[in-house]
This record gives C-alpha cells, structure tokens and sequence, in this order.
C-alpha cells in the first residue's frame, strides 16, 4: 500500500485498502480558519428540524484560528470573528487561536508549530492549503465549509474515494541559490497545474530525506497547486525531530510506504541543474527560469505567507538585505508566517534589518497573498512574491501581475528593484 | 433547456469566480452578488437577470481550481447554473455538489455561445448544432449526495438514524 492507503485503512479499521474504494475516514484534526462562520451556519442547518442538540462531535479535534483578514479589516469580518468566537466559547474549542501575538498566526504554521499534527492523521480543513500538513506524513486535504459542518457533526468525512499516488523521487543536490521552493514550481511546471488532480503525490529520494521540515512544509503545501489532494512526505527522524522540538514528548510513529505500493506514475527530478525559478502571471504552471525575466521592474516584493513565512525564509532574506537598501520605486513586504516566528526574527536581528532597509513589517496573516486585507496592487503593477498562488485578481487585483519565487529571489529584487537571480556562493 | 452564455477556457481558478476581495461574504443568499465579478459584463447580465436562471456556462479543462472557498459554488448555485467543463478541480467539484449545483463532466463538448443545450440521458444534446456530446459520470462516491439534493440533507439523514440506533 501507498502511505494514503495505509493510513485510510488504519482510519477505517481495515487491514487493506486500495485506490478507487469508497470510505468514510474518522478524522484526527479538523482545521478552519475565518470561514468558519459559514461551517456554523452550515453546521446548525445540519440539524435544522430534527429535534437534536446541534453539538460538535469532538471539541479537542476541532482547530480554529483567525489569519485572513486581522486585524479585521471591515465590521462584516469582525462580525464573523465575533460569531466563531462566540461558538468556540459554547462549545469549549481550546485549540483555538485568536488574534493575539502569543498564540497567533496562518493556521498551517500554527498546526505545525504547536505539534497538533502526527504522521498517519488524517487532516481536513477549509483551506486548500491545508495540503501543507503532508509534509508531516499524514493525510492532509482541504474541504468545503459544508463538508466540514458534516465532519463537525460526524466525526468522519462520507464518501472519500482513496486517491491513486504519484511517486516523486527527487535526488541530486541543490545549487546554493536554488531552494525547495524552485523545486516545487519546476515539479508544477513539469506535471502542470491540472496534473495530480484526484491524486497524491508522495516525495522520495535523497533531497527530501536531507530536506528541513520547513522545506518540506514548502513541498506539500504547494502540492495542492498541481491540484493534488495532499502532497505526503513520509515520517522520518527529522519528523519526529521538529515535533519534540515543538513540544511533543510522545514516541513518533512513521507510516511508509510497501516496497510493492502500487502507484499510477513516477516522475523523478534530479536538482543538480536547477536553477532559481519563477511562476509567472496567471497560472502557477507557467514557470521559467529567473533570468528569462531578468530585468523586469517590480513594484511591490512580498515575503511571508503558509508557503514561505518561516523563520529561514526571514533568515535568507535579512542575510540577503543586510546593510543594504530596497530600491526606491519598490516596495517590499514582510509577513512572518506566526506570532512565534515574528519574535525569534525580533530576537535574531532580522526585523531590524528590514525595517533599516525600507521593507515594511506586518502582522502575521493571509490577507495580502488573496487580496483581501493590505497589500493591494495598483492598476498595471507588477508582485514578485513568495506566496503561493498568481490568478488573476489574486493580490487584489485583475489589471495587476503577481510572479512567484523563492525569498532569495524576492530579496535579491528588492535591492534591484528589478527581477533579479541571486548570485551563487554569496550566502 | 439551457442557454450557452460564455465559453471559458483552462484553469479558471477560484478566484476568477469569486474575487477573494469578497470572500467576507459567506452565505449562500449573499454570494451571487460578486459571481464572475472580474468579468464585469457577465457579472452585470447576471445580476439584472438579463441572463435567465438556468443558463449554462462551458470551460476547458482544470474548472474551479485554487481555494477552497465554498462561494465559488454557492454564487453559480444562486443563479442554478449548468456548468459544463472537460473537467474539475477536485475541492470545486466536490462544493458544487455539497451544495447543489450542477456540474457536467464533458471532455469533448462544442458549443457556441448562444447554442441551446438539453442534458438527455448520459448525453449533453446542442440543440442547435443538432451534436450530442457524451458525459463522464461523478465519481461514484459523490452520486448519492447528489441524489440525496446535497450533502446537508444527507448528513442530516445519517445524524437522524444515528441517534434512532
């Protein structure tokens, strides 16, 4: 079996399962973030004239946190912050994160850094990022509010039809300016933003095995954008190092997959040619590399989000910045990915060097990667961001263009003010 | 019977159909509003009604792709679209039929806009062309959600015979 097969199996108590079965899989972690006040409405409608009690099936499996529009940004979001609020409080939610910088952030860094997640889980949430958590080994995939008003009734997701599995194996080793987030628009590029739709991909070979969870966090949570369900990277010892690092004092069991798993396609990347690469306007599979850009003027640099709002994001980007200055004509925008992480880069130096270069720091949160809260572009601007996602409209926008990259890509452009591939060796 | 009112090509993302600007918009009353509103046109003809409830709406491949905001679905299912693609983004797809709103897998359709459409049996029949265009069946795990008129009635039934055990 596959690692989705045989968590699925475990999930339903079977000793086997293969792709294309039907199964209803009980839940181990239930993620929503602000759309959680349709998954009430949709969720009391659930038991609308049966006479029941509307209660959640499980409280400590239910995770909510505020992260797209905070500080709310109009009275309709507060007014929907108030509503979670309020059932979070009537159904004692504790793992509930709220705008505050003790305990907030973007809902896929807080699961990962408050240890919520186990290889072998399954992980639903109303995002479809939620794909991020298969860097721990589980099955992680993003639903609809309605669909999470069923898990919040029943415990389990219905009618789940096990996915075929994509093997990636990915070996070589990295140029020092080439990053997993290249690797992940190269695999994008490759396969195409339709190419795993229906499917898991499942990561192997030497690069993932000496990968940092925060790289692997890279990987699966972009895994969606090639429209995979869930991008799974086994458990391993760096799995069960990031979670006692992060508070989990349990034995970590991993799940892998059979010698004779069965998969529907191999794609193998050997990295040692990669170069530093860009997803351009409007689909996340239009990628090229860096320079076939070089040059091109950019109005506004990005670095933060779930993708790649991390701690050595900020690292590579303030080593990149230090002493230097980002271009007048350019502004640059800093979103630490949590709470937690806009701390140590306070602690570490890495704010001061931003703030001394000219970039902006903001609070944790999603609103600028959507378009939905600060950040906006003007009319015939050009993003070069570290986010995830380059739609049309997505930052805000429809007559502006986002491209995609690596923070040392966007830190790199910032100093240039201009589409710019970051030297090798320098860091 | 159902009228061709725009034709879509690839990768129509979620956001195309429902801006994220507007994503603080969450109920199903509330989201036709903001359908397509990117296409201004579309969005306008929808709103005044110009476009009769019931028009389809005909893409290429990778429909709905991107997030996983439920408004993507519940804006098209204000106007009861028939959306009609080669195929679909998998959260897309599965919203639209949580929620009610008809989706056609159709790899090979041809239409024009304007071209009126019957859906016959496993065939989508244009009526205007006088061509009929076979239909890829759901996946079978989501036929009897959309057979039990969307996954609230069929999650309230297994909750009602639950507690009846």
């Amino acid at each position: 079996m596959t690692v989705v097969e045989k968590i699925l199996a475990k999930a339903t108590g079977q000793k086997s399962v293969k792709a294309g079965d039907v199964l209803e899989p009980s839940v181990d972690v239930a993620m929503s973030h602000e759309n959680a006040a349709l998954v009430i409405n949709q969720f009391n409608e659930v038991y609308q004239g049966t006479g029941i009690e509307p209660k959640v099936w499980n409280p400590d499996k239910i995770a909510i946190i505020f992260d797209h529009r905070v500080p709310a940004e109009s009275s309709k979001t507060a007014t929907n912050q108030k509503k979670i609020r309020d059932f979070v409080g009537a159904n004692n939610i504790k793992r509930f994160h709220d705008i505050r910088s003790d305990e907030g952030g973007i809902c896929h860094q807080i699961l990962a850094e408050y240890g919520y997640i186990r290889p072998g889980f399954v992980v639903v949430g109303t995002d479809s990022h939620t794909t991020t958590h298969g860097a721990f080994g589980s099955f992680a995939f993003g639903i609809g509010a309605t669909e999470m008003a069923t898990v919040w009734t029943l415990g389990k997701v219905l009618n789940v039809e096990v996915p075929e599995t994509i093997k990636v194996i990915v070996n070589g080793k990295f140029s020092s300016n080439v990053y997993p987030k290249d690797l992940i628009l190269h695999l994008i590029g490759k396969i195409s933003a339709q190419g795993a739709n229906f499917k898991v991909l499942e990561f192997h070979g030497e690069v993932i095995k000496n990968m940092p969870m925060s790289g692997r966090l890279v990987l699966s949570n972009m895994a969606v954008e090639a429209g995979a369900t869930a991008g799974i990277i086994p458990g391993d010892d760096e799995t069960a190092f990031y979670l006692k690092e992060h508070g989990v004092t349990e034995k970590i069991e991993y799940v892998t997959p059979d010698a004779d798993a069965n998969y529907c396609q191999v794609v193998e990347i050997n990295v040692d040619d990669l170069v530093p690469m860009l997803a351009c306007p409007h689909t996340v599979d239009n990628v090229k590399p860096v320079t076939s850009f070089k040059g091109k003027h950019v109005d506004q640099i990005v670095i933060g989000s779930c993708t790649n709002g991390r701690i050595d994001d900020l690292e590579i980007a303030a080593n990149i910045l230090n002493g230097k200055k980002v271009a007048h004509g350019t502004r640059m925008l800093i979103f630490p990915a949590s709470w937690n992480i806009y701390k140590d880069a306070m602690k570490k130096g890495y704010l001061e060097t931003f703030a001394s270069a000219g970039a902006v720091i903001m609070n944790p949160g999603c609103g600028c990667c959507l378009g939905v809260h600060q950040g906006a572009l003007g009319d015939g601007e050009v993003a070069l961001s570290t986010t995830n996602r380059n739609f049309k409209g997505r930052m805000g926008n429809p007559k502006a263009e986002v491209y995609l990259c690596s923070p040392a890509v966007a830190a790199t452009s910032a100093i240039s003010g201009e589409i710019t591939e970051p030297a090798k060796g320098e860091l | 019977m159902a009228k061709v009112i725009y034709k879509f090509g690839d990768d129509i993302s979620t956001d195309a159909i429902y801006p994220g600007r507007y994503m603080a918009t969450v109920l199903p009353t509330e989201t036709p509003q903001f359908c397509f509103a990117d296409y201004t046109e579309l969005n306008e003809k929808l709103k005044s009604g110009e476009y009769a409830k019931g028009s389809a709406i005909v893409a290429d491949n990778n429909f709905g792709c991107g997030s996983s905001r439920e408004q993507a679905a519940s804006t098209l299912r204000g106007y009861e679209m028939l959306v009609i693609a080669k195929n679909f983004a998998r959260i897309f797809l599965q919203n639209s039929i949580n929620v009610g709103l008809n989706l056609i897998t159709c790899p090979d359709i041809e239409v024009n806009i304007g071209d009126e459409l019957e859906l016959k049996g496993d065939k989508v029949l244009n009526k205007t062309t006088g061509k009929s265009f076979e239909i890829i069946p759901l996946p079978k795990a989501r036929q009897s959600i959309v057979d039990a008129g969307g996954l609230i009635p069929y999650t309230r039934k297994i909750l009602v015979d639950s507690t009846k055990k």
